[in-house]
Formats: structure tokens, C-alpha cells, sequence
């Protein structure tokens, strides 16, 4: 059924990686520096790519539309990343890696390329302690995990409630120590237009300086994209304001195929939204799961406080749904739940679209601990509140602060009010084995390819995949590409290609500045946003996906013909970046809805109303879609699907269970 | 729920490009929501701006929720505005009272020269980092990790200083605008750590090397950079730094 070459190598899949990394084609090194790659993007995908290509030689040139590679989004990251060291001794193993991500993905993703993720995983953490990353640690000097949801075994390693932070600043420490030895030249506060292909295969970009405004002209050998995900296009997520599906989009109406983009991450813990004003979503960490209970009420519209209902009229749903994993069940399933007791009426606080998430049990154990430590063997509870509060703090009081900062509540007193909000989206470019999209020589790394998740993420993975393809993968990958490339001389950028590409972007730009309409960009966004989040969110349903992307093509339609862009296209000119932006999301919306609508059956993220057990759990129909959908942009806007068929050889799928 | 009842008067730095004069400009505001955030209320301004017509404030800003140390607001005279240990977008409006007067002005250093209104040029710190705020190790070459066991409380300390989000406050607030804070805290995270022994005195001497070339001033032990740092990034790493610094070049043979 497939009708395109993923170009995994043959083999046992346990051979597969080292195999292929012990025979793929080599640069030598002379030749390696007359070789430029252009990367974009500079968050863990984009700027371990950069630093570790620079190291083995290549020209690099990096590209972030931020005023500092360090801003890249990568760096709010909370929880942790996994890897299958076994440093606890409960079990962990590459294979069991491999195969919770397989089943956490819902059977939706390449074996080959999850299980060469499992075993870089342990290579990441080595090299990140090299560098100086200060993960936690034990008082034995060894390294700490913790748990995440979708496992049993603990193999999440952190930094306090800022892994993604110490990540990040690990690998923009590597990229600006090649920066500093000419190897690698920054671009920041840029932005990717165009790709430029020469003779079918990507040859350069067309970038605007976004302080003056200029266009600008870039050659590479290869270009690698590490541009996030978007997570934007519901306008409200946990995604920052910049983050946006531009350089992808763009890739793709050049020849790049999207694949899976209704796969997307609703996270369970959120703070809920407290009015229109609301410009963005803030997480609380999945971590917090492993000392939190979430509950509502028994009784429908409870409008007392939570100190008030008593133990016995509290429904911990999770748990009583799911005993085997309880709080720790994977996002997806979690973020359901939730919205079922809202939907029900069960739900908390003034918009009533709330579930609490409890942290007294687990406060009260940690104090009985620590009195203990410190010989109370029979402690009141007030003496187990005060040390086990303490406890917590150090845990978790980052983000316990930044719900206090946000809400107005403190967190230590009361449950915390949280609910699902837009967090990942595990669709993305099409790549094969190689990271190679469909167009050659134009690479896809981290959140913005569709490679290791299927239909849903597991909490901790997302730092995982960007480091390793950025560190471990690509640079090999890459090398079999460009061996083939040495004879090539760097093309200059007076070629015809790059004229026509860049007078394609500045026509969009002209064209933004020139409308002259009377309502903003932030108006069209936030409708757009309403429309993905009523009809292509949570759950989605035929009817409903038909209707919004009708609504999506008249809302595109008035963009293009009533937005206001202020100022002009040669200085700082914001609204006319968040305009490009706005427009891209437009057209991938209704991708998303295509999607959804094509895909009919219930897996991970994906909920289709019409396909779901008795028990509401998401319904697969592997005879019929046991595919990746992989579409081609095609004129106008409009899209050809093609299918690229997974074969599961080594797991057994099965109905997923948490129970 | 989404509309409040403050009515404040917003005294807003606009200026053009690097080339021109800028001036403080007066804008009303009315019905803000004491839940908005400070930039939320910000978001406020420029639809009512670019609905009247009027080119929007630019204002640097990304992930909102206090990490990426994009935003850089200089808030009633101080760097990220009145409150302890939050950067301006954590900053919600619930900390002004209804009929305030508040005036916004971008970082002031020489060495953060302003881009447009409330955006500045924080590239020099980027500068400095690539002078040698790394440890050099290639990827593809390093040791298990559990193989360097390091103290639990060294481990944090290191942490501690490695929570710095690069934002500038510390510069903006300093009467010299020094950047003894910020460049502090990367030089001890690695002084703190085994990994980072051997380039340690290197490191030190490249990277104030630096810090003077970019044109920042020296640090006479005021404090206010502890005080406004949204991450309470503490003045003993400048203790450590001037201690390496002082040993890198009267003990260590490594001078550069």
C-alpha cells in the first residue's frame, strides 16, 4: 500500500542503527569544509545539529528568529528526558523504551526510527553531564530520576522544574563555542521565507533580517529545518508567541510532504483560562502527576471550596478508571478524562472547566518521612503538613510560584485548578530513516518532523528526539547525502532559483502590507484559533470537521482581504511578521481538518467522536489506517494524500490499556 | 470575567530606530482586568493602536511564561516592574491599583543599544558566552554519566547559578550597567563542577576579556543586580568570579 520509500535499512531491528552507522558513506575532512549546511532553527533540534556538524567540519550557517539562539522554545520545557540507563534497576532497557513509546504512541509510529531513539537515549545523557548540564542528583553524587506518565519503570532524568532550561543552554553552549571559532555563523532575529531548489533538490533559503527589514539570499549544500512545532495554529497553547509552522509550511509547498498533522498533544495539566484577554496557556509539569491526585466532586455542580468536600465525595477518577497506572496514565487518555467530568458537569471553578490536582496525600506522606528521619515517629499532622510542604518546595516550587503568580492562589493551600490545553503536535513534515523530507537535501529534526511520537507523545520524549536527532542522528544521516555532493561548488545567489524564490516572499509581504483592511492580525488568529479548538481539539466528528473547513477557506478568504498590517516591510515591523505567520496557519488548519476527516478510526491524540469503545476509550482500525498520511501540496490550496504503510514486526499491537 | 475595571495611564517610550530621538508617549487604558498579565494589558494597547490606525509598540517577548528571558521591561524604574522574582510577563495587573500612572522604558546600557521602543540589542551577551562560557567537549565522546559522581549540593549549587535566563535585568538596574551578574553565573556553574576544571582560569580571563569589550561597567558592590534578578541569581558568584579571576592571573599559569 505504501507509495513512498522510508528507506529503512534491512536487517534485525536491533541491528539496524549500528549497522547502518558503521556503513553509511563518509565526507573526509577537507572535503567537509568547503561543504556548507544551512540549519534553521536553534532549540535542541536545531542548535545540537549546528554544534555537532560545525564540530565534524561543515560551514555551518544557524537561523533564529529570536534576538538570541537561547530563546528557542525548547528552553521552557518542565518535567525531564528519558533514557533507558536502568540507573534505578527496575527494568528499564532500550527495548522497554522502545516498546512503551510504540504503545504510548498508540501504534502510530516507525518501529526502526523509535528504536534508534531508544538507543541513543543513554548517549544524550552522558554528553549533556559532559557539557556541565546540572541535572539532579542523589546524595550519592549519582544522577536522579523520576517518573512520567505512560511507564512503570523510572527513567526520567530533570533539573528542578527546568530540564528543557539546562538542556538548552547546554547545546546553545556547544553551538556559541563553535560560533566563537568561526564555525559556525549566527543569524538571529531572522526569519525563513522560502526554500530554494535548484534541479529538484534544496539548494538555499530566502531570509528577512528582522530589524531592517532586508532580504536575504543564503546557499547550502543541504538545509536542515528544526523549526518546532504548531502548537500556534489554536492560537491559545503552551507554545510561545513566536512559535510558528513558516519554515515548514513554506518547505512544503515545495515539494515537502506534511504527514499526520491532526496529531496533536492536548496536555492534561494546564492553568485553565480566565478570560478573552488570555494571549497564551501555561503548563504544570507532568511531573507533578507523580504527587498529585486529580479530582472532582461526586456530586454535580459542587460549588463548595475543595477544603470543604470531604474525602469520601471526592471521585479520583484516574484512579478509579484506570487502576494499573492511575495518575500516571499517558496525556492523551488523561486530557479525555477530563473533559469527559467537565463535559458531565463535574468540573471546578468559575468557568467550570476545571479538575483539581491535590497535592495533601502526597505532602502528608513526605512529612510523615522526614519526621521520621528526624526520630518523630508519631507526628501530628500539622508537623507532617510543615515538613512535607517542604518537601514539595523543593520538588516543584517553580512552578507551584508560577501558578501562584498566575492565579492568584497558592498552590501549598489549595488544589490547584487545571485543565487540557494545546501543548505538542506529533504531526509534521514527512522524513524517512535518514531525517530527509521528500524534497532531497532538505532535512526535518525535532517537534517540526512527524518521525517518533505517532499519535501521542509520552511526557519526556520531546527533549529525548530533539537531542538525539540533533546530536546522534542527523550528523550521521546527513553524511550519505553529502558525500554524494563534494563535486558540487557553492552555488551562487544571483541564480535565477533564488530570484524566483525571493520574489515569491516579498510578493507575500507586499501583499500582507498592501491590503490596508480594517481588523488586526491577532482578530483573525484568535477565529481561526476558536474554530481548531471547537472542531479539530479534543474530540472531533465528521460534521463538525466538515464545517470548519469551510469556515477555515472563508476565513482565509478574508484575511486576504480585510487584514491591517501597520508600518512597512523595510524596518521592526511585527504585526507584518505575525501576519506571514497567521496566513501559513490558515492553510495548514484546513490540512489538519483534512486529516482528521480522512482518518477514520480514534488513535492517541486523534479522538473522532464515531470511533471510540463502550468504554470511551479511542477505537484504531489498524486494517484501514495502519498508515502514515503523508500529503502533497498541491496548486491553490489543496492536497493529495499519499501512504506510507507501518509494519509492526517486533511488537504485537494490541488495544492499548492503561488499566 | 474577561473585561476588569482599572482605567491606567501608560507612559510608553517610542522611538523609531537606533538613528532617531525617542520621547515617552501617553496612552489611556480602560477596563483592564486585574487577571491580564503585564503584557496581556500590552496586547491591549496595540489593538486599540493599530484600530486607530497607529503603528503598535514593539516590545521583545516569547514563551510568557518567565523562562526565555525574552521580555525586557523597564517598569516605574524597575527592570521587569515592582514586583520580586517575576520577569514582566509573569507580571500580572493585579499588582497595580486601578488609576496608576506607570511608565515603561527599554533597558538603558550602552551596551544594549535600542532597536525600536522597547526592544534592545542583548547580543553582546551572546559574545560573551561564546568567549568561553561552554565546556569543550565534541559530541559523540563523553563517559557514562554516573561515571563522575558529583556532591548533591555542589551539583545544585551549580544549578542555581545555571537558572540565570539571560534577560539583562541586572545590566538595566546597575548604575554602571555591568554585567558582573549575569557573566558570574555562567563562569561559577562551571567553576562548581568537576567537568569544568580544566579550562576553568581560561574561562575566566576570555570571558571578562570580553564582558569589558562589549562595553559594560564594573561592579562597585551595590547589589541592585541580586535585588531585580527575576531568578535570584546571588552575589557570591561575583565574589567567585573575582576570586578566579584574581587566581587566573597571580597563581594559574594559564594567563591569556
Amino acid at each position: 500500500m505504501s507509495d513512498i520509500n522510508s528507506n529503512i535499512p534491512e536487517g534485525e531491528l536491533t541491528s539496524k542503527w549500528t549497522k547502518y552507522k558503521s556503513s553509511v558513506p563518509l565526507v573526509n575532512p577537507s572535503n567537509k569544509r568547503t561543504i556548507e549546511v544551512i540549519i534553521v532553527g536553534s532549540g535542541l533540534a536545531g542548535a545540537s545539529a549546528a554544534a555537532t556538524l560545525a564540530e565534524m567540519g561543515y560551514k555551518v550557517k544557524c537561523f533564529c528568529f529570536q534576538d538570541s539562539p537561547r530563546r528557542a522554545h525548547s528552553i521552557a520545557a518542565q518535567g525531564g528526558i528519558n533514557a533507558a540507563k536502568n540507573y534505578q534497576n527496575d527494568g528499564d532497557s532500550v527495548y522497554r523504551l522502545f516498546y512503551d513509546t510504540i504503545k504510548g504512541g498508540d501504534y502510530r509510529a516507525r518501529e526502526a526510527n523509535v528504536h534508534r531513539l531508544a538507543e541513543v537515549s543513554a548517549n544524550i545523557i552522558d554528553q549533556c553531564v559532559a557539557q556541565g548540564v546540572p541535572l539532579a542528583r542523589e546524595y550519592g553524587g549519582l544522577l536522579d530520576n523520576r517518573s512520567f506518565g505512560g511507564t512503570q519503570v523510572q527513567r526520567t532524568f530533570y533539573a528542578a522544574g527546568q530540564t528543557g532550561q539546562q538542556l538548552l543552554l547546554g547545546a546553545y553552549s556547544a553551538l556559541e563555542r563553535q560560533i566563537g571559532m568561526g564555525k559556525v555563523e549566527m543569524y538571529t532575529r531572522h526569519e525563513m521565507l522560502e526554500v530554494v531548489k535548484i534541479d529538484g533538490k534544496a539548494r538555499g533559503i530566502i531570509a528577512r533580517n528582522l530589524i531592517t527589514g532586508e532580504i536575504e539570499r543564503h546557499f547550502g549544500h543541504a538545509v536542515v529545518l528544526g523549526t518546532g512545532g504548531y502548537g500556534n495554529v489554536f492560537y491559545l497553547s503552551t507554545n510561545a508567541m513566536g512559535s510558528n509552522v513558516t519554515a515548514a509550511w513554506k518547505a512544503h509547498k515545495q515539494g515537502a510532504y506534511f504527514a499526520n498533522p491532526c496529531y496533536t498533544q492536548i496536555h492534561p495539566t494546564c492553568i485553565p483560562v480566565s478570560g478573552d484577554h488570555q494571549s497564551k496557556l501555561t503548563l504544570m509539569s507532568e511531573s507533578l502527576r507523580n504527587d498529585g491526585r486529580i479530582w472532582v466532586p461526586k456530586k454535580k455542580d459542587d460549588n463548595r471550596k475543595a477544603s470543604e468536600i470531604p474525602e469520601d465525595e471526592r471521585d479520583y477518577y484516574l484512579e478509579r478508571r484506570y487502576p494499573a497506572f492511575g495518575n500516571l496514565v499517558p496525556r492523551d487518555v488523561a486530557s479525555r478524562a477530563a473533559k469527559e467530568r467537565c463535559d458531565a458537569g463535574y468540573g471546578v471553578g468559575a468557568s467550570k472547566l476545571a479538575v483539581y490536582l491535590d497535592f495533601k496525600a502526597n505532602t502528608e506522606r513526605y512529612g510523615k518521612i522526614e519526621a521520621s528521619k528526624a526520630g518523630n515517629h508519631n507526628p501530628d499532622k500539622e508537623t507532617c503538613m510543615r515538613l512535607g510542604t517542604e518537601v514539595i518546595k523543593a520538588k516543584y516550587g517553580n512552578l507551584f510560584d508560577m501558578y501562584a503568580q498566575i492565579t492568584g492562589e497558592n498552590p501549598y493551600e489549595t488544589p490547584m485548578r487545571i485543565y487540557p490545553a494545546v501543548h505538542y503536535t506529533m504531526g509534521g513534515l514527512w522524513v524517512d530513516y535518514n531525517l530527509m523530507t521528500s524534497v532531497p537535501g532538505l532535512y526535518c529534526t525535532g517537534e517540526a518532523n512527524f518521525s517518533d511520537h505517532g499519535a501521542n507523545r509520552l511526557g519526556a520524549s520531546a527533549l529525548m528526539q530533539g537531542l538525539a536527532d540533533g546530536y546522534f542522528v542527523l550528523p550521521y544521516t546527513i553524511g550519505a547525502y553529502l558525500s554524494k555532493e563534494i563535486s558540487v561548488k557553492a552555488i551562487p545567489t544571483d541564480h535565477p532559483a533564488f530570484a524566483e524564490a525571493e520574489e515569491r516572499a516579498v510578493g507575500i509581504l507586499n501583499k500582507l502590507i498592501n491590503i490596508k483592511g480594517t481588523k488586526s492580525v491577532d482578530h483573525f488568529h484568535k477565529r481561526l484559533g476558536h474554530i481548531m479548538w471547537e472542531k479539530c481539539g479534543m474530540a472531533r466528528n465528521e460534521k463538525g470537521l466538515n464545517e470548519a473547513i469551510q469556515e477555515i477557506r472563508a476565513l482565509r478568504a478574508e484575511f486576504w482581504s480585510d487584514v491591517r498590517v501597520p508600518g512597512t516591510a523595510d524596518e521592526l515591523n511585527t504585526e507584518l511578521e505575525k501576519a506571514g505567520r497567521v496566513a501559513d496557519f490558515i492553510e495548514l488548519g484546513e490540512l489538519m481538518c483534512i486529516d482528521a476527516l480522512n482518518r477514520n478510526e480514534s488513535c492517541g491524540g486523534h479522538f473522532r467522536e464515531e470511533y471510540q469503545t463502550e468504554e470511551g476509550e479511542a477505537l484504531r482500525d489498524d486494517e484501514n489506517y495502519a498508515y502514515v498520511a503523508a500529503w502533497e501540496f498541491k496548486e491553490g490550496v489543496n492536497f493529495e494524500l499519499h501512504k506510507e504503510e507501518l509494519k509492526f514486526e517486533n511488537i504485537k499491537v494490541a488495544q492499548r490499556s492503561y488499566k | 470575567m474577561s473585561t476588569g475595571n482599572m482605567n491606567l495611564t501608560l507612559k510608553v517610550w517610542r522611538q523609531k530606530n537606533n538613528n532617531t530621538k525617542g520621547a515617552l508617549v501617553d496612552y489611556k487604558l480602560a477596563d483592564i482586568s486585574p487577571d491580564m498579565s503585564f503584557l496581556e494589558m500590552f496586547d491591549v494597547l496595540n489593538e486599540q493602536l493599530i484600530n486607530k490606525g497607529e503603528e503598535p509598540v514593539v516590545f521583545d517577548h516569547d514563551c510568557r511564561e518567565g523562562i526565555c528571558g525574552m521580555c525586557s521591561m523597564f517598569i516605574n524604574g524597575r527592570p521587569h516592574g515592582p514586583k520580586d522574582l517575576v520577569t514582566t510577563c509573569q507580571l500580572h495587573m493585579r499588582s497595580f491599583k486601578d488609576g496608576d500612572t506607570i511608565v515603561v522604558e527599554p533597558w538603558r546600557a550602552a551596551a544594549f543599544p535600542v532597536i525600536k521602543d522597547l526592544t534592545v540589542d542583548r547580543s553582546a551577551f551572546d559574545r560573551v558566552i561564546a568567549a568561553g562560557g561552554f565546556i569543550s567537549v565534541n559530541t559523540g565522546n563523553a563517559q557514562d554519566a554516573n561515571n563522575l559522581p558529583i556532591p548533591k549540593m555542589q551539583a545544585d549549587a551549580a544549578f542555581e547559578a545555571a537558572a540565570c535566563i539571560g534577560c539583562g535585568a541586572c545590566v538595566a538596574t546597575c548604575k554602571n550597567a555591568s554585567a558582573m551578574l549575569f557573566v558570574s553565573a555562567k563562569i561559577s556553574q562551571l567553576a562548581l563542577l568537576p567537568q569544568g576544571q580544566p579550562e576553568r582560569y581560561r574561562r575566566v580571563q576570555s570571558m571578562v576579556a570580553q564582558m569589558d569589550a562589549e562595553g559594560f561597567g564594573n561592579c562597585t558592590n551595590t547589589g541592585a543586580c541580586e535585588a531585580e534578578c527575576p531568578k535570584g541569581i546571588s552575589l557570591e558568584n561575583i565574589a567567585r568570579m573575582n576570586r578566579d579571576f584574581a587566581s587566573a592571573k597571580f597563581i594559574s599559569e594559564e594567563t591569556i
